[in-house]
């Protein structure tokens, strides 16, 4: 076992100049090249050692093919009959023997990959337990031990082991966040499924759904965002506060009879859609529109509310929210305010 | 009319080969249509239901209609001649076979001109796929229109085996078949027993969404995982029964372009053999994501990497095939020899994403889609080139332009590349696939865009090959019996395109590479095994024509009969099944037909032979 993995070792200097090379390569918060939790790094090391034997591989192939193709190329007038070689024992011994070594070369870290992996944190006290349900097409985090939950922006503490409890309301769909972690399918209830990972760096990460499960699946986007200890904390206390509701009664009075018979803000609604608590301290509204104030990568949150308030089907395709005006019969200025207010719903 | 009453192999191939070609056609378009959307992040050039559609249409078409008919019409073209037969074991079943592949096609396609296409992917996994969250018929057309065309893919696979086993000329034993030979023996063998998992998958798929039984539903104590399973213990030995062909077409080709004979021929069956065996053991390395536990997640992956060493015997022995060679590089050849690295590209990425916990990154992104269209464009589609290429004098009697020719081959292989090469990276940095946009500041913008330029430069490949057909057919035929002039294997001892019964005699063989090896004893053609005697033909006939619209006709009626139309009498036809039963009254009053009226079919007296 041991010597395999050291002769893996000889291919130390390739992976390094691969290393450099796919280092190059995407977004630092996105890929799969730039791991930044120790869940994407072993999977990255077992991608770096396979593509070097790979690679291998391919100059062998590549340059016996060129040499053949030009060697051997029949040249003008050149008619005689080759010897009609019936094969080579030896040969093709050898070409057995050597694939098969590759493959143990990479088939034992592969093995013991997998099972470190399969480790699930499932009943570690020191790990933060969440359970993961996909919807159509958005995602929700429920935090059992704390007894609150919430959608899109799944927010853990720095260095801590979170143990993963995934389900899904509907369709299949595929719990994936590159630069942490590979993905996870999310199966109905009966077939959960369990895994963890950690982010040791704070800092936002991009999640993607990796599962085909309706028009919108490109657009079911998430964010992790892993924050100091004392942040986490004080992020729980403010999720379990009381909801803070519109000022204005009239405006009050809607939102609670139309939005939050299906959203919840703090202690109030319920959650069939995403919980709304916090919204305005949110990354991202639907998971797509991202929120930014300075404009480069998106557009300040109140402006996606909006946005995403009076055209919910052009923003996400087939999505099962019921249009504002359209069934739920609130006016455009109702809208805008109901908008507004959400974007001042912050939790810092 | 004569092409749809005929049960000749050759004119079934030709019929294999315009289908197959008509709906690798369409399937071709909705991949230009897919890569038109995905040229810029954000596009809205179709809609995210459309492109659903179109990624599920595009594979389903490429994978049923597209390339496997074309497989098999070289297989029609040429099992038979190779082996020294007349025709395949059942030509009215091979009929049969046709007929039932191209109205299951038809149905299939009809879903774009009937309210929506299927919309879940070409693996329509559950729930997905059923009627809570696939409103339209779409799936419906996919399980009935697979389900009938499938029924043509057993048949013609079952026909095959008999084939290639009881009609074997005088003297060809199994290790002196040709490698096209065998390639289509264990690619039938494969269909004998991949294919009826996929049919007990779409009747009880179409259960669930026509008669709301509860296989697949979760909330009804079914399970979506088991689909996959199904779907899956199908759905790789598929891949088999595409990419085995190829490698028999390769086998052919280089040697007679190299003037040598295949090098260690006997290592190569058996490869194929193992390939074919590992084939099934595997399924669930597309599952490493399901959360099927680390034990099973292992085995799989190291099952999966085995396959790589008889892949690899192949493909130095085909290296070592032109070692030493005079190798001539017309356009078939071309291919045979693009296709070697680029296929062993395709299959190092599959070594990659069989190591489980680097799949865990690599699943369901488009680092999958570049690996599987390596396998499948860059092995099959190139395999399938050479072959066309290689057997069109035979098939036609007229040789294909090789300017053309040679243009087609690097205006194709070009492309693929700038199209399939890039995408390893989109997925390897976040990208997911089945995505109908993205959003823009991903780093995917640049790559997008060659991607989508190279898989323009296919499209222009395809249709210089198209322009070749053309212009070929407008050719006088002036292909001989042997026209690349170094052929091995008995199809070429017979003139281009061959008569009706092929053999006037049926010859002898007496070693490997048949027709070679008489050619080197200085022998003008085969030594003939029997008298020159009457030769007993099968009739034409209309009825597996008829049977195959039966079938259709009965499809449709199962389909809409839980559906409302304007007009009542036609709800109380669909709902009574009266339709369906009206269909199935064709199919079965053909067969009894069949076998009520004793055809004994005609014979060519030797008369008539020696009068040509
Ligand atoms: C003409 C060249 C082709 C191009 C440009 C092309 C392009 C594409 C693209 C962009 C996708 C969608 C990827 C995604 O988001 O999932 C796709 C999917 C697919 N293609 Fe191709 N393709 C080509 C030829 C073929 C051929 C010849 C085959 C099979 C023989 C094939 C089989 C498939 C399959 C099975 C899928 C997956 C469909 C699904 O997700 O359900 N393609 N192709
Ligand atoms: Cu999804």
């Amino acid at each position: 076992m041991m010597r395999t993995w050291q002769s893996a070792r000889r291919l130390l200097p390739l992976i390094a100049v691969f290393g450099m090379v796919l280092a190059g390569c995407g977004r630092e918060d996105l890929s799969v090249l730039r791991p930044q939790g120790p869940a994407a790094e072993s999977s990255l090391g077992l991608m770096k050692l396979a593509i070097s034997i790979m690679i291998v591989v391919l100059l062998i192939v590549f340059s016996i093919a060129a040499y053949v193709m030009i060697r051997f190329r029949r040249k003008p007038g050149q008619n005689e009959t080759p010897e009609q070689v019936e094969g080579s024992f030896k040969l093709e011994v050898l070409w057995t023997v050597i694939p098969l070594i590759l493959v143990i070369v990479l088939a034992v870290p592969t093995v013991r990959t997998v099972f470190a992996l399969g480790d699930n944190h499932s009943g570690d006290k020191n790990a933060i337990k969440v359970k993961v349900t996909g919807h159509q097409y958005w995602w929700e985090f429920e935090y059992p031990d704390y007894g609150i939950k919430t959608a899109q922006d799944l927010i853990i503490p720095a260095g801590k082991d979170i143990a993963f409890e995934l389900t899904t309301n509907d369709v299949l769909h595929s719990f994936w966040v590159p630069s942490l972690s590979g993905k996870i399918d999310t199966n109905p209830t009966g077939a959960t499924n369990r895994f963890s990972f950690s982010a040791p760096k704070e800092g936002v990460y991009r999640g993607k759904c990796a599962e085909l499960c309706g028009p919108s699946h490109g657009f079911m986007e998430f964010k992790v965002k892993a924050v100091s200890n004392d942040e986490f904390n004080q992020w729980i206390e403010a999720q379990k506060a009381p909801a803070v509701l519109p000022e204005d009664p009239a405006l009050a009075k809607t939102f609670k009879e139309q939005c939050l018979k299906c959203h919840a803000v703090g202690d109030q609604g319920l959650s069939v859609g995403p919980n709304l608590t916090g919204i305005g301290s949110r990354q991202s509204v639907a998971g797509i529109l991202l929120n930014d104030d300075t404009r480069q990568d998106g557009a300040p949150v109140e402006e996606n509310l909006k946005t995403w308030l009076h055209d919910t089907q052009g923003v996400k395709p087939g999505n099962r929210m019921p249009d504002p005006s359209k069934d739920m019969g609130l006016t455009g200025d109702e809208i805008d305010r109901i908008a507004e207010y959400l974007a001042g719903y912050k939790l810092n | 009319m004569d092409w749809i009453t005929t049960v000749d192999h050759k004119k079934i191939a030709i019929l294999y080969l315009w289908a197959g070609g008509l709906f690798f056609g369409i399937g071709g378009i909705e991949a230009l249509l897919i890569r038109w959307q995905l040229i810029k992040p954000m596009n809205d050039f179709v809609d995210a239901q459309t492109f659903n559609e179109l990624i599920t249409m595009h594979g389903t078409t490429m994978i049923f209609l597209g390339v496997m008919p074309i497989i098999f019409a070289l297989m029609n073209a040429v099992i038979p001649l190779q082996i020294g037969a007349r025709d395949v074991a059942f030509p009215f079943l091979n009929a049969l076979g046709f007929w039932t592949f191209l109205f299951g096609g038809l149905l299939l396609n009809l879903s774009w001109m009937m309210g929506g296409a299927p919309d879940a992917g070409w693996t329509s996994y559950t729930p997905l796929s059923g009627t809570a969250y696939s409103g339209t018929h779409g799936v419906d057309f996919y399980t009935i229109g697979l389900q009938i065309a499938g029924l043509g893919t057993l048949i013609g696979g079952i026909n095959f085996l008999a084939t290639i086993i009881t009609m074997r000329a005088p003297g060809m034993s199994f290790m002196r078949m040709p490698m096209f030979a065998w390639t289509t023996f264990i690619t039938s063998a494969i269909i004998l027993f991949a294919f009826p998992a996929i049919t007990v998958g779409l009747v009880l798929l179409t259960f669930d969404r026509i008669l709301g039984a509860n296989f697949f539903v979760p909330g009804g104590g079914g399970s979506p995982v088991l689909w996959q399973h199904i779907f899956w213990i199908f759905g790789h030995p598929e891949v088999y029964i595409l990419i085995l062909p190829a490698f028999g077409i390769i086998s052919e080709v280089i040697p007679t372009f190299a003037r040598k004979r295949l090098f260690g021929y006997s290592s190569m069956v058996f490869a194929t053999i193992l390939i074919a065996f590992l084939g099934f053991m595997v399924w669930a390395h597309h599952m490493f994501t399901t959360g099927l536990g680390p034990v099973a997640n292992a085995l799989f992956a190291v099952s999966t990497m085995l396959i790589a060493v008889p892949t690899g015997i192949k493909i130095f022995n085909w290296l070592f095939t032109l070692w030493g060679g005079s190798v001539r590089f017309a356009t078939p050849n071309l291919f045979a020899s693009g296709f070697i690295p680029t296929f062993t590209m395709g299959g190092v990425t599959g070594v990659m994403l069989a190591s489980a916990p680097a799949d865990f990154q690599f699943h369901d992104t488009y680092f999958v889609v570049a690996h599987f269209h390596y396998v499948i464009v860059g092995g099959l589609v190139m395999g399938l080139f050479a072959g066309l290429h290689y057997w069109w004098p035979k098939m036609f009697g007229r040789m294909l332009s090789e300017t053309l020719g040679k243009w087609t081959f690097w205006t194709f292989i070009t492309g693929f590349h700038l199209t399939f090469f890039v995408q390893h990276f989109l997925g390897l940095m976040g990208m997911q696939r089945r995505v109908f946009t993205y959003l823009p500041n991903q780093h995917f913008d640049t790559l997008n865009l060659v991607s989508t330029i190279g898989a323009g430069l296919m499209g222009i490949g395809t249709l210089v090959f198209l322009t070749n057909i053309i212009v070929t057919s407008k050719k006088p035929p002036d292909a001989g019996d042997d026209p690349w002039e170094d052929g091995r294997t008995l199809e070429w001892s017979i003139p281009s395109p061959p008569p009706e019964y092929n053999f006037k005699q049926t010859p002898l063989v007496r070693g490997l590479d048949a027709f070679w090896k008489e050619k080197t004893a200085g022998n003008k053609g085969m030594a003939p095994a029997e008298p020159i005697g009457s030769i007993h033909m099968p009739s034409a006939t209309p009825l597996p024509f008829i049977m195959s619209v039966g079938i259709f006709i009965a499809g449709l009626g199962f389909m809409f009969s839980r559906d409302h139309f304007g007009s009542a009498l036609v709800s109380f036809l669909f709902n009574n099944y009266i339709v369906t039963g009206l269909g199935l009254l064709i199919t079965f009053g053909a067969m009894l037909m069949r076998s009520l009226y004793d055809d004994h079919g005609w014979h060519i007296e030797p008369g008539e032979l020696e009068g040509r």
